[in-house]
C-alpha cells in the first residue's frame, strides 16, 4: 500500500506521468480491499452493489451515478473515529450519509471511496425539558425526535419536509417551513461532536446547554453548513422550542403571484409574527389538489400558520394579516384549527414535490433553491417563472416566502437530454439572478455539486478557492470527494469557455490527466 | 355530563423491545414509557366533547404503580380536569381493571366511559367490552366517529369493522373504545403542562374500592419471534420441488 500512497503523492505533485486506467483501477481495488479488511474489525461494512448504489442515490437528478466502493455502518463516535483514521491513512475519500434526502448531488463519489452511513447512530442521548435542549446522535431523524418529545410539550423546530437525519441537516445548514419563526440549523445547534481528518474527535460549542456564549471562535457555526468538508458530525446538542398554546392555519388565494409575494413582504415588515408562510403557485396547487385531495381554488396561494400563547393573541395576528392580504388582491382566508386539518394542510405542502412529479408521470425534478431579500422577492419569482416558460418547462413553484426562499420544481423527462440541460440552465440563471438581486443561490439545500459554479460568483474567488481546497480529496484538512477539476470545468462552462469533456462521465477516465 | 377516560402507561410505541433473558417478560428497565396511543385518542375525544359543551367534566383514570401519575399528568395537560390514580403494583389484567373501573364509575357517575380499544403491550382488547358487560351498559367499540345527540340521551358511534363501517345508535350511559382514525391527539403545550401540575389527582387502592385484583392468568413464558433466516436463490424447478418436499416438508 505504501506504493500507491507514494505514487499518488508524486502524481499530485506533478512529478509522475499520468498512468493508464487499468493500473489505477487495480491499485484502487487493492486499497479498497485493505480498507474493507481493516474496517470489518470496527463496524459493519458492505461491498454489495445495491447497497453502494443506494448510497449514491439521493433526491437529486443524477441518481446512483457515482457509487462508493464501500459502505461502512458505524454505531458510535469511536467507530467513526477509527473509520476516518483508516481512510486518512489509506488516502480514501469519504462522504458521510444519513437519510439520503439531499438535493444538490451531495452523494457523488466521483473518485469512489467510502460512504459512512450514520443511520445506525440513532440514539437520543438525553433530553432536558427545563432547559429545552436535547443531545442526540447524528443518525436520529427529526420525526423520531419529535415523536420522542411529544409528551414533553417541546418540539424540534427545523422542518425541511423530508425526514432527514439531524447530522445531515446540520451539515447542510437545513431550514424549512418553520424557519421564519425559529431560524435554521445555525440557530438551533448549540454544540456538536465531530470527527476530523485522521480520526481526531472534537467537541464544538462546549456542552452547548447555555443559551449564549462569548468564548472565542464559533466552531459550531463553522461545522454547521460545512457539508462534510471539515469532518463527520456524530453528535449534536439541539435547542428545542415549546409547543405553542394556540395555533391556527389559514389558506389564502391571490390573483397574481407577484401580489402574493409583495403581500408577504409587507406582512413581515409590519411585524406580524408568522410561524409559517408558504407559497404555492397555480401549477403547484393543481398538483397538490390531485395528489392530496385538498380541493383548493387553482390560484397562487399562501398557506399561513399563526401561533401564540393564547387564542385571542393568535386571532388578533390573523386579523391583521387578513387586512394586509385584502390590500394585495388576496382572500378569502380559510382557517383550520383542529390538529387533523392542520396536519393535512402541511402534509399536502410537504408532499408538493411528489405531487408535482406525479403530475407528469415518469419525470424527474430539478429543484432550484434561491433566497432573496423580501423587497426583491416578486421580481425574482417573475424572472424565474419566465425563464422556465421560455424553455417550455412546467415548473410548479413552492416556497418559504416568509424568508424570501422559494423553489421551482422543473419537471423534466430524464431521457431527454435537452430538457435536462435546459432545466439546469434555468436553475443556474435563477441562481445568478438571485445573486444579482443581493440574495443567495442556495437558501437551504447546500452547495453540493449543483451550486459549485455559482459559489465563486456569490462569495468571490478567495472563499471559493478555500472551499475547493478544503473539499479536495487529498488534502490533510478535508476528507470528502468534491472534484476540484470538475468544479473548474463547471465554472468555465458558466463563463462560456469550453470545458474538457462532459461532467457526468465515469470517475475513472479524464481525472488523473487534470491532476 | 361527566366523562371518565381510562389511560394506561405502556412502553413507548417507538422504543425497541427486548425480552428478559429468563423469558419471564419484556425488559422495561431504562425504556421510555408513555401513554398508550389509543388512550391518547380517548383523552382527545373526551376533551373535544368538553370543548363542544357536551361534557362538563373530564376525569382521567389510570391504574398501576406510582409512575402512572406521569401519564395522568399528561392527560391533565391535554385538557382533562382531574385525575384518579388506583395505586397498585400488582400485575393487572383486563377483568380486574374492568372491576376497578366499575367501582370508580359508581363513585363518579359519568354518562360516557372512553377507553382505548386495546393497549399496545398486551393487545388484549377486552377491558372496554368486559366493563360494559359487568355494568350492563351499551358499548360501541373500535369507534372511528362519535356523535352525541343534542338531547344527550343517545350517542351515535361509527365502528371500524372488517367489512367496513358500522354505525350504531346507543342509549347513554355507554362505554366507547377508540380506534386509530377517531381523531389526531393534540400535543401537550408547555403552559398546559405547567397548569396540569396544579390539577388534583385522587389516590385510591383496590382494597378501598373493594376489588380483588389477583391474577386469573399466569404468564408461562415470553420469547422473541424467531430470527429471520436468509432466503436462498435456487437454480431450477427440480431443486425447488426437492426443497419443498425434503426441507420444508410441505409437499
Amino acid at each position: 500500500m505504501a506504493v500507491s500512497w507514494a505514487r499518488r503523492a508524486l502524481v499530485r505533485a506533478g512529478l509522475a506521468a499520468s498512468r493508464t486506467f487499468a493500473t489505477e483501477a487495480k491499485e484502487s481495488e487493492m486499497v479498497v480491499e485493505d480498507l474493507a479488511r481493516r474496517l470489518s474489525n470496527v463496524c459493519e461494512v458492505s461491498r454489495s452493489a445495491d447497497v453502494r448504489k443506494q448510497h449514491a442515490t439521493d433526491e437529486g437528478t443524477e441518481r446512483g451515478m457515482f457509487p462508493p466502493d464501500l459502505v461502512a455502518f458505524p454505531s458510535s463516535t469511536e467507530d467513526v473515529s477509527k473509520v476516518v483514521e483508516a481512510c486518512t491513512d489509506l488516502r480514501v475519500p469519504m462522504i458521510a450519509t444519513g437519510a439520503l434526502t439531499s438535493l444538490e448531488g451531495h452523494l457523488r463519489h466521483l473518485r469512489g471511496g467510502l460512504a459512512i452511513d450514520v443511520t445506525k447512530m440513532s440514539n437520543i442521548l438525553s433530553v432536558c425539558a427545563e432547559d429545552q435542549t436535547a443531545r442526540v446522535q447524528a443518525g436520529v431523524t427529526r420525526m423520531q425526535l419529535n415523536e420522542y418529545l411529544r409528551d414533553t410539550g417541546l418540539f424540534f423546530p427545523v422542518d425541511p419536509g423530508a425526514d432527514a437525519t439531524l447530522g445531515g441537516m446540520a451539515a447542510c445548514r437545513a431550514s424549512g417551513t418553520n424557519a421564519v419563526k425559529y431560524g435554521t440549523m445555525r440557530d438551533v445547534v448549540g454544540g456538536l461532536t465531530a470527527v476530523l481528518s485522521g480520526g481526531r474527535v472534537v467537541r464544538c460549542g462546549g456542552s452547548g446547554a447555555a443559551r449564549k456564549s462569548s468564548t472565542g471562535y464559533d466552531l459550531n457555526a463553522l461545522m454547521v453548513g460545512s457539508e462534510g468538508t471539515l469532518g463527520v458530525i456524530t453528535e449534536l446538542q439541539v435547542r428545542l422550542a415549546g409547543q405553542p398554546g394556540a395555533t391556527v392555519a389559514a389558506v389564502c388565494p391571490f390573483e397574481t403571484i407577484e401580489g402574493a409575494a409583495t403581500c408577504v413582504a409587507e406582512i413581515v415588515q409590519c411585524g406580524v409574527p408568522l410561524a409559517r408562510c408558504e407559497l404555492l403557485d397555480t401549477a403547484a396547487i393543481s398538483a397538490v389538489n390531485e395528489h392530496s385531495g385538498l380541493g383548493l381554488r387553482e390560484l397562487p396561494t399562501l398557506f399561513f400558520e399563526f401561533t401564540g400563547s393564547t387564542e385571542s393573541a393568535v386571532e388578533g395576528e390573523a386579523e391583521l394579516a387578513g387586512s394586509i392580504v385584502a390590500d394585495h388582491g388576496g382572500g378569502p382566508f380559510k382557517f383550520s384549527s383542529t390538529a387533523e386539518e392542520r396536519s393535512r394542510l402541511w402534509r399536502a405542502r410537504h408532499e408538493a414535490y411528489w405531487a408535482a412529479l406525479a403530475s407528469r408521470p415518469g419525470c424527474r425534478g430539478v429543484v432550484t433553491d434561491v433566497c432573496v431579500p423580501l423587497s426583491k422577492l416578486a421580481e425574482s419569482i417573475s424572472r424565474a417563472k419566465s425563464l422556465a416558460s421560455e424553455v417550455g418547462l412546467r415548473a410548479p413553484t413552492v416556497g418559504h416566502v416568509g424568508d424570501g426562499n422559494y423553489h421551482l420544481l422543473l419537471l423534466v423527462d430524464p431521457a431527454n437530454p435537452d430538457e435536462v440541460k435546459a432545466a439546469k440552465r434555468v436553475a443556474m440563471e435563477t441562481g445568478a439572478h438571485a445573486i444579482e438581486l443581493g440574495g443567495t443561490c442556495s437558501g437551504e439545500h447546500g452547495v453540493g455539486v449543483g451550486k459549485l459554479p455559482l459559489l465563486e460568483r456569490e462569495h468571490g474567488r478567495g472563499l471559493w478557492r478555500l472551499w475547493l481546497r478544503s473539499s479536495g480529496p487529498w488534502t490533510p484538512t478535508g476528507c470528502s470527494t468534491r472534484e476540484r477539476s470538475a468544479a473548474r470545468r463547471c465554472s468555465r462552462e458558466q463563463r462560456g469557455e469550453r470545458g474538457r469533456g462532459d461532467v457526468g462521465t465515469g470517475p475513472s477516465t479524464t481525472r488523473h490527466a487534470t491532476l | 355530563m361527566r366523562v371518565v377516560v381510562g389511560i394506561k402507561r405502556v412502553i413507548d410505541y417507538a422504543a425497541k423491545i427486548r425480552v428478559k433473558p429468563d423469558g419471564s417478560g419484556v425488559d422495561t428497565a431504562n425504556v421510555k414509557m408513555s401513554m398508550n396511543p389509543f388512550c391518547e385518542i380517548a383523552v382527545e375525544e373526551a376533551v373535544r366533547l368538553k370543548e363542544k359543551g357536551l361534557a362538563k367534566e373530564v376525569i382521567a383514570v389510570s391504574m398501576g404503580p406510582q409512575a402512572s401519575q406521569d401519564t395522568i399528568r399528561t392527560a391533565l395537560a391535554m385538557g382533562a380536569d382531574r385525575g384518579v390514580h388506583v395505586l397498585t403494583d400488582a400485575k393487572l389484567q383486563p377483568l380486574s381493571i374492568a372491576k376497578l373501573f366499575k367501582s370508580i364509575v359508581q363513585r363518579e357517575d359519568p354518562k360516557i366511559v372512553l377507553l382505548g380499544k386495546q393497549a399496545i403491550d398486551d393487545d388484549c382488547n377486552q377491558t372496554g367490552q368486559m366493563l360494559a358487560a359487568i355494568m350492563d351498559w351499551s358499548q360501541g367499540t373500535f369507534a372511528s366517529q362519535v356523535a352525541v345527540a343534542d338531547c344527550q340521551e343517545r350517542v351515535s358511534v361509527t365502528r371500524e369493522v372488517d367489512g367496513g363501517l358500522e354505525t350504531l345508535s346507543l342509549k347513554l350511559p355507554a362505554v366507547i373504545t377508540t380506534d386509530l382514525r377517531l381523531n389526531e391527539p393534540r400535543y401537550a403545550t408547555l403552559p398546559n403542562i405547567m397548569k396540569a401540575k396544579k390539577k388534583k389527582i385522587e389516590k385510591l387502592t383496590p382494597e378501598e374500592l373493594g376489588v380483588d385484583v389477583s391474577s386469573q392468568i399466569e404468564v408461562l413464558s415470553v420469547r422473541e419471534p424467531q430470527a429471520r433466516v436468509g432466503g436462498k436463490v435456487l437454480e431450477s424447478v427440480d431443486e425447488l420441488v426437492d426443497k419443498l418436499k425434503n426441507e420444508a416438508g410441505v409437499l
